[in-house]
């Protein structure tokens, strides 16, 4: 059927485009709405089929198959170049970027194909959003960086920006750091401030979900707590995904974890049980630190 | 009495070397100190005050005149013009080969531009004069045939390929990891270049005009051809003008005696260039310093 209205022309094509979009944002409000009541919504955020993904000849991932539970953290835990960070960037499909990037398979957000055609990126990525292994805010000031996500939107209200700068700074815990240096530059604040100033950056724009690339690998163990914690409270607030090597980590913060080798999933399941496997298996060697 | 005569060798070379990396010391103080003593016999004869406001320049006529103003007028139409054509073509083209173009297209514009910028400026002379000029004149019937617009015009492309290289440079310079954050926050291309690229890369970009100011300032044979030899105290891009430049160009190459006050007028007006491309030279070497992250 799709087939059909696409033949029909460019502007057809254009406004199924929005209204998918529109739908896609339609299941966002409700998930906003039941945050309250967040056992009537649906129980999985993402549902991953038959994922492949390939750079030149080499596959990243091979065959993946999964669904990710909302509102908890999931952890994603393997050895390093096992293709779980090439995993959680096709979730915001932030691997387009990337060239020579081959994807097959689907991965539904919210019951919706993110690479289906009809699907902006940049929509999405406004969704599900971001944060990397090295802290990298904008040369701009602290305001001028979390504000950035909204400016992009075209919201030009000036006391609607300043209340969501003010709102996504407390929620990432900086807000009594930084509330009176407000329009200093972003590259002043020390690396475990710039993490968390990305982290509300990102929670700025309202996403849905927020994936998160090693964000502690470069901090130190006090600024590790605080985004721990950090992410803790924010679990309730959004669904987050997290690619971490540190295996206590994972532990300590994780309602599920998935466990990579190779490009394969090789085991996904609730934390507890994953980490009580058996020395026997793959992943009972990993976390007892016999590979890896 | 071996280590003796090693010690002796490494001093002599060491002297060699570093009279080698003085040689362009020397050369430099030298010119700007025969620059500087010309100037200052000029000012014996001609009092500074006219030189800097009166409106006219007439050192080859019998009332001689000394105002630096038409001359500097001059030189920056044509150099405005020029960069009024390559600040916004340059950095475009340098976002575009940045952020658009695939890994191909910047392979075939790259030498395209190289070779833009190896041109000898004769030949932009006499395509300013001989094709520019006739096709403007078809536009605008009133143009004369020396002016300074056509001459401005080709300026730009001229310098455009330095615009691009610098602004290039300073777009690439910023980290990957501040586009990936944009483009994570639902950043389309437009805005990433736009609203993070641009801002990021300022300094440099700015830097990169400065140098292009700089060398359309001090540009001779494009001017020297097709903006005619007419001091005129304007702005009008239509008529006839003469800069800087073209002004030493007319008197080293007339039979102006060595030693007259038209001799030393030159001199005098090569400080005044000396000292504006110093000038943008100084600041876009400090914005092009102070771009680090």
């Amino acid at each position: 059927m799709i087939v059909k209205i696409v033949n029909k022309g460019h502007y057809t094509l254009w406004r199924l485009r929005r209204s998918h979009m529109n739908a896609l944002r339609c299941v966002h409000a409700l998930t906003i709405l039941g945050n309250k009541n967040r056992y009537y919504m649906e129980k999985h955020i993402f549902e991953i089929k038959n994922l492949n993904i390939y750079y030149h000849d080499f596959q990243a991932v091979k065959n993946v198959s999964v669904a990710i539970p909302s509102y908890v953290i999931t952890a994603i835990i393997g050895p390093s170049g096992c293709g779980k960070s090439s995993f959680l960037r096709s979730m915001n499909r932030m691997n387009d970027l990337i060239p020579n990037a081959k994807l097959t398979g689907e991965i539904l957000f919210h019951g919706v194909n993110i690479y289906d055609p009809l699907i902006s990126e940049v929509n999405l990525r406004r969704r599900v959003g971001m944060v990397f292994q090295k802290p990298n805010p904008f040369p701009f000031s602290i305001f001028a960086n979390v504000a950035y996500g909204l400016k992009i939107q075209n919201i030009k209200d000036k006391a609607m920006i300043a209340e969501r700068v003010e709102e996504s700074l407390k929620r990432a815990f900086l807000w009594d750091e930084v509330k009176d240096r407000l329009k200093k530059p972003a590259l002043e604040l020390s690396g475990g401030q710039q993490q968390r100033l990305c982290i509300a950056r990102a929670l700025a724009v309202y996403p849905d979900t927020l994936l998160l690339d090693e964000p502690c690998s470069s901090l130190d163990p006090l600024a590790t707590a605080k985004i721990e914690e950090l992410l803790q409270k924010l679990k309730k607030e959004v669904n987050i995904i997290i690619v971490t090597h540190n295996l206590q980590q994972a532990k300590r913060i994780s309602e599920y974890v998935g466990f990579f080798n190779s490009g394969e999933l090789v085991d996904f399941g609730p934390t507890k049980e994953i980490f009580e496997r058996s020395a026997q298996s793959m992943v009972g060697r990993y976390i007892q630190g016999i590979f890896g | 009495m071996y280590k003796h005569t090693f010690q002796t060798k490494e001093k002599i070379i060491e002297l060699i070397f570093g009279f080698c990396g003085m040689f362009s010391l020397f050369i430099t103080l030298g010119i700007m100190g025969i620059i500087f003593w010309e100037t200052t016999l000029f000012f014996k004869e001609v009092s500074l005050f006219e030189f800097m406001f009166s409106t006219q320049w007439t050192p080859l006529f019998s009332i001689k005149h000394f105002g630096v103003l038409p001359l500097i007028t001059g030189t920056l139409l044509v150099a405005g013009i020029a960069m009024a054509i390559a600040m916004p073509t340059g950095v475009l083209m340098a976002i575009f080969m940045n952020e658009y173009a695939n890994a191909k297209v910047r392979r075939i514009l790259k030498p395209v531009l190289e070779i833009l910028a190896g041109i000898p400026t004769i030949v932009y002379g006499y395509f300013a004069l001989l094709s520019v000029t006739p096709f403007l004149q078809k536009v605008i019937p009133s143009l004369s045939g020396f002016n300074a617009i056509s001459p401005g015009i080709v300026m730009g492309i001229m310098i455009l390929p330095m615009v691009v290289s610098l602004s290039d440079d300073a777009f690439g310079a910023v980290p990957k990891e501040m586009k990936l954050a944009a483009y994570a926050l639902g950043s389309s291309r437009f805005q990433v270049a736009f609203k993070i690229i641009l801002p990021a890369a300022m300094s440099g970009v700015i830097a990169a005009f400065m140098l292009a100011i700089s060398r359309a300032i001090g540009e001779t044979m494009l001017v020297a051809i097709a903006a005619g030899m007419k001091p005129a105290f304007t702005l009008n891009p239509l008529v006839p003008i003469q800069t800087i430049t073209s002004y030493i160009v007319q008197i080293s190459l007339g039979d102006t005696p060595v030693g007259t006050l038209a001799y030393r007028s030159i001199f005098a007006v090569a400080s005044v260039l000396f000292i504006i491309t110093f000038i943008f030279n100084v600041i876009a070497q400090k914005l092009r310093h102070s771009l680090k992250y």
